[in-house]
């Protein structure tokens, strides 16, 4: 909400004072200046200056040559100028030599077409204002002041004084609790609070003279939930012209472009009273009658934007004795509005039920300037004020002549909310020391009334309903910043839960891996499930849809962050990085039933590509994540099916009896879906399995006292068994005193019957009670070979 | 006789080991005067030919130049060890200022680092953290937060709707409202985690952000409590000399609200860039718990009274490491990942 300062001064008597104070302070007692400035602030050394000589230039067949004054007792100025619209004693905007115009454009005296220029002569856009600001002026040339327009014509004066240019704009944030403030008379009694000054309101008066308008409508409220109130004033032989200055400048300080007089004034009601205003033609009221009711489903109206909304029988309409007129506290329909033959026109100030508006607008599709502060909820004992003080306006710009009269259907709650005045309760709530008379002095200069122990709340506030909303006005006015600040009683513990604990342990583990960690969105495309080849039938295509999303790429929330994983190594590909390795904790959201909330996964998706990376890397980094996890019982096996892996490249990974996650280089066809031109690697793993499975303690095992021996193998086994099989069969052969294997070399090719591969592994044994004997040794390794030969592995010899 | 050929073994001896120059050579001059085949042993072995009155003086010269033989080896042994390690620390000297083997360590997300450090500050002011269901229902997100159907506030937070009443979290604040209604007083939490608007994106919204709200209830919980604790957490957050103001604010969920802004760390209140001219910069937003939010939930605000209060992560942490396009936290280049 914009705020003209002179609009402000004609209520508020403040004191000069830099605008910066005026905005802390202010801000401070709760209406939160977001910017401000000051009109023409760009704009200097332009000044009044009037033609005395208009002369052709001797080689431009379109120049003139100027002679204009700036100050009689001076020379006048030379000033070429190839506007076509001057005549001799015009009055001219003047921009001097050294002078500044909006834009930082900077005027020089220079030749023109080898004739001195001492300045220039400044057209409206130059000044930054528009002919809707000043009507007689034209756009294309200089402009020319008049008195009609309301300009000073004092040869000298700065521009921005002559024209009315300099008013201050403060630019306010209005929160929703406070429709009242969306008005200039709201922010003026806001900041007489917050100067303790005096709120100058004043009560419109209007003459009338022009007949009595009761009886000339028949007006009739059918929906009384939906409408509390609805006036009428009437308005004979309508005299449409521009507006004066003064209403002209403060309509563009607030940001309202001036139309004409009837337009004008129902839009500085609007800003004044903050009460939307509506006007009609008479000769379009059907039967002269105005029923406030829903619409009929399906019934239509055209509005003045020319936009056709067929309606529903929810949505609130004024209509005549046949037609829907207008969309209530949206929009007027184009067959009421007002013409150019016009003649008799009636005011339409009424109060709608803000969620009402709201809906209406929303479904319709068009928030409008009403409905914005309708949707608020407005105070109905504003209507008939606002109405008269149109009328007041009329009558003050001789716009028209207004009949005597209001018609009005009134079933508004006259009643004032109470509230208990409980200053101890205060004092106590807020931690301070106010006397019960302050507080009583601040919350009357809020136009609070006292009734005994009763507080009675102005119906412009209706967002005081409880005793601590009294508290916040007595708090703000007070001062939030003169509360003594306390600290908060100790003893509380600040614990966090073991799945939290869990969690920064995997963060710490992958990020000591090396991996860094990324943050993806939790929404993407029901698109990202074929990219990474998810069959038609899986379950997980199955997703939390958005209602309204922002767009198809954010519409589902995903059952797998497999894609957003994907999605960033690609756009790292694309971005030429040569390698990455990234980890996320990332929320996965399973749908349940339609009405219950989704199950919400939390997965570790670590994914790498780059010359350092491999599946053995990828591995190695999960291997070593697991082990500092401490989980012992895990388990590896190849898997061809997991639909967005190689297939010759991936594994399963079990704990116990459950699923733990997947590991694999991604399929090629993914790798193309996701334009990702390299190998990439990524791991999956269900954290909620990882914890369930992380021993709680770790126990130390003492140091061995003993040595250890270590012993290789060369064997031979068919190509395709798993090595963990071989290692699974040493460990049976070995037992206890197996304290690690290793592969060193794994040889596939001459000298080796095809089908068949050379494993060479290192084991070390070691007994914690004594040196092993050789016989021991030999013992053990003997029984790892024959457990070896049983899964079909032999000694190479 | 037999004395001055042991002598002049001895200053033989002496004299080859000076011009040694090497451990090899010294070990073959030991065997060469000491070995059993010694030069000095088989002198000693014609000791057996002395008279019994010579032998005493013979034997104790024998013994003296032994032992000045072995000192001297010992000493030349050390002097020896002593150049070679000179020798090898010299030419073992490396270009010390050649780039070091990558050892890489991974980078936490600069929102994740930011909001470890609210959760430490906040654990240590005795605060735990809750957690709670990014999608949730339309009830817990707004109706007990005294945000009814069509209530215009709704208008300031664009929900994303499931249906209608399950949405995307606007705000950690169900997370509250699940916590007082599932544990009694005396509560101190805070609920980080994501939370999502209908913004499209730009340099300075993203339609998922994260917050941390935090919520205190107890017997006797004033303003004034809510002014302290949040002007300790800022000062633990941008240090003991900030200056911190509150300003009267809207929040539907608690009354009177707040928004608290510290003071610009660039201009000190004057106005500049960063703070847009307004010599402040907005933090956080606040307020006491609302009476009606406090009895949806269970519990009675006649015996009870809280505070709640809600930090923007993202803004913090695009403050602390001088981001300016929240699109960058999104889009998780290693170039940008890595500066963290």
């Amino acid at each position: 909400m914009n705020l003209s300062k002179r609009w402000l001064k004609e209520f508020v008597d403040l004191p000069e004072m830099p605008l910066r104070q005026f905005t802390e302070a202010i801000t401070l007692s709760g209406s939160k200046v977001e910017s401000w400035h000051t009109e023409g602030e760009e704009i200097s050394k332009v000044v009044v200056g009037k033609v005395l000589s208009l002369e052709k230039h001797p080689d431009s067949d379109h120049l003139w040559i100027t002679k204009t004054t700036v100050n009689e007792k001076e020379e006048p100025l030379q000033i070429v100028t190839g506007a076509q619209n001057l005549h001799i004693g015009d009055y001219v905007p003047v921009a001097l030599h050294g002078s500044t115009l909006p834009g930082g454009k900077k005027i020089k005296k220079g030749k023109l077409r080898g004739v001195e220029s001492n300045g220039m002569l400044c057209g409206i856009t130059e000044l930054g204002l528009t002919t809707h600001d000043f009507p007689s002026t034209i756009e294309d040339g200089i402009m020319v002041l008049t008195e009609q327009d309301g300009c000073k014509l004092q040869l000298g004066m700065d521009i921005r004084e002559a024209l009315g240019y300099n008013d201050t704009i403060v630019e306010f944030e209005i929160t929703s609790n406070r429709p009242d403030c969306f008005s200039v008379i709201g922010l003026s009694r806001e900041a007489a609070a917050t100067f303790q000054l005096p709120l100058k309101l004043h009560t419109p008066q209007v003459k009338g003279g022009a007949g009595d308008c009761t009886g000339l409508l028949d007006v009739k409220i059918e929906a009384p939930d939906l409408c509390p109130i609805y006036t009428n004033r009437v308005i004979q032989n309508v005299r449409v012209k521009p507006s004066p200055l003064w209403m002209r400048e403060r309509l563009r300080a607030m940001g309202v472009r001036p139309i004409n007089n009837i337009v004008d004034i129902t839009n500085y009601v609007m800003l004044e009273y903050g009460q939307p205003m509506h006007a009609f033609d008479l000769r379009s009221v059907e039967d002269r009658t105005i029923r406030v009711r829903r619409a009929k489903s399906g019934e239509i109206i055209k509005t003045l934007d020319g936009v056709e909304h067929t309606l529903t029988d929810k949505q609130l309409v004024i209509a005549d004795s046949k037609k829907p007129m207008a969309i209530a506290g949206v929009m007027g329909g184009e067959n009421s509005g007002i013409m150019d033959d016009t003649t008799t026109i009636v005011f339409e100030s009424a109060c709608f039920k803000g969620s009402s508006v709201r809906t209406t607008a929303r479904d319709q599709g068009m928030r409008t300037e009403a409905s914005g502060r309708y949707e608020k909820g407005l105070d109905s004992n504003n209507c008939i004020p606002a109405v008269n003080r149109a009328c007041e306006l009329v009558e003050m710009l001789d716009a028209g002549d207004v009949m005597d009269g209001i018609l009005i259907d009134d079933h508004s709650d006259k009643e004032k909310h109470r509230i208990r005045f409980e200053p101890e309760w205060t004092n106590r709530f807020l931690h301070t020391d106010i006397s019960a008379d302050e507080m009583k002095k601040i919350l009357v200069k809020l136009e609070c009334e006292f009734d005994g122990d009763d507080i009675a709340v102005p119906t412009f506030r209706p967002d005081l309903v409880h005793k601590a909303d009294i508290a916040e006005e007595i708090a703000r006015y007070y001062g939030y910043n003169k509360i003594q600040s306390k600290k908060l009683p100790g003893g509380a513990e600040g614990v966090i839960t073991e799945k939290q604990h869990f969690m920064r342990n995997v963060n710490r583990t992958m990020l000591a891996l090396g991996a860094d960690e990324i943050m993806t969105y939790s929404f993407f495309s029901p698109k990202s499930y074929d990219k990474i080849l998810m069959p038609q039938d899986s379950p997980l295509r199955k997703s939390v849809t958005l209602r309204n999303p922002l767009g198809e790429d954010t519409s589902i929330m995903r059952t797998t962050a497999l894609p957003s994983m994907l999605e960033v190594l690609a756009r790292n590909y694309n971005n030429r990085n040569p390698e990455a390795c990234l980890y996320e904790l990332a929320g996965e959201y399973i749908p349940t039933e339609p009405d219950k909330l989704p199950i919400e996964k939390t997965s570790l998706v670590c994914g790498m590509y780059g010359e350092d990376y491999d599946f053995s890397t990828a591995k190695g980094i999960l291997e070593e994540l697991l082990r500092h996890l401490d989980l012992t019982d895990w388990d590896i096996a190849a898997c061809s099916d997991a639909y967005s892996f190689h297939p010759g490249r991936c594994a399963k990974l079990t704990a116990g009896e459950d699923t733990l996650g997947v590991i694999g280089e991604i399929h090629p066809n993914v790798l193309e879906n996701f334009s990702i031109g390299t190998r990439a690697y990524v791991f999956i793993l269900d954290t909620a399995v990882l914890q369930n499975h992380a021993v709680a303690a770790r126990v130390f095992k003492p140091l061995p006292k003993f040595p250890a021996v270590s012993r290789d193998l060369a064997l031979i086994c068919d190509a395709d068994t798993p090595v963990l099989e071989l290692e699974k069969a040493i460990q049976r052969g070995t037992g206890k005193l197996l304290e690690h294997i290793s592969v060193f070399d794994v040889y596939r090719g001459k000298q080796i019957t095809l089908g068949k591969k050379s494993v060479a592994l290192s084991i070390v044994l070691r007994s914690a009670a004594a040196t092993l004997t050789d016989e021991q040794i030999n013992g053990a390794v003997n029984k790892a070979i024959k457990e070896l030969e049983k899964i079909g592995a032999v000694l190479r010899s | 006789m037999l004395k001055d050929e042991l002598q002049a073994i001895g200053s033989k001896a002496l004299e080859e080991l000076q011009s040694v120059s090497d451990q090899k050579l010294l070990d073959n001059l030991r065997i060469q005067y000491l070995g059993k085949k010694g030069s000095l042993t088989t002198i000693l072995k014609q000791m057996k030919d002395l008279s019994a009155e010579e032998r005493p003086a013979v034997g104790k010269l024998a013994n003296e130049v032994r032992s000045n033989i072995e000192q001297a080896i010992s000493k030349r042994t050390e002097e020896l060890k002593k150049l070679e390690l000179e020798h090898r620390l010299r030419t073992e000297a490396i270009d010390v200022t050649m780039p070091g083997k990558p050892k890489k360590l991974g980078s936490r997300h600069p929102i994740s680092s930011t909001l470890d450090d609210l959760e430490e500050i906040f654990l240590g002011m005795g605060f735990s953290i809750a957690e709670g269901p990014e999608v949730e229902y339309d009830y817990y997100n707004f109706e007990a937060l005294n945000i009814p159907k069509d209530h215009p506030a709704r208008d300031d937070q664009d929900t994303f709707y499931i249906n209608d009443n399950i949405l995307l979290r606007t705000q950690t604040s169900p997370v509250q409202v699940r916590t007082m209604q599932s544990q009694k007083p005396p509560i101190r939490i805070i609920a980080p985690g994501r939370v999502y608007r209908s913004d499209a994106v730009d340099a300075t919204h993203s339609p998922l952000f994260h917050q941390v709200e935090g919520l205190v209830v107890d017997k006797g919980i004033t303003f004034a409590d809510l002014k302290g604790t949040l002007e300790t957490f800022i000062k633990r957050l941008y240090g003991e000399d900030s200056v911190v103001r509150f300003r009267p604010h809207h929040f539907p969920f608690t009354e009177p609200s707040a928004e608290v802004d510290v003071q610009c760390f660039n201009c000190h209140g004057k106005g500049c860039r960063l703070c847009k001219g307004e010599g402040w910069i907005e933090i956080l937003g606040c307020g006491m718990v609302h009476p009606k939010v406090l009895s949806n939930c269970g519990i009675d605000p006649e015996e009870y009274s809280g505070f709640a209060f809600g930090i923007g992560l993202e803004r913090i942490a695009m403050r602390k490491y001088n981001i300016d396009d929240m699109r960058l936290c999104y889009e998780n280049d290693v170039r940008f990942l890595e500066q963290f």
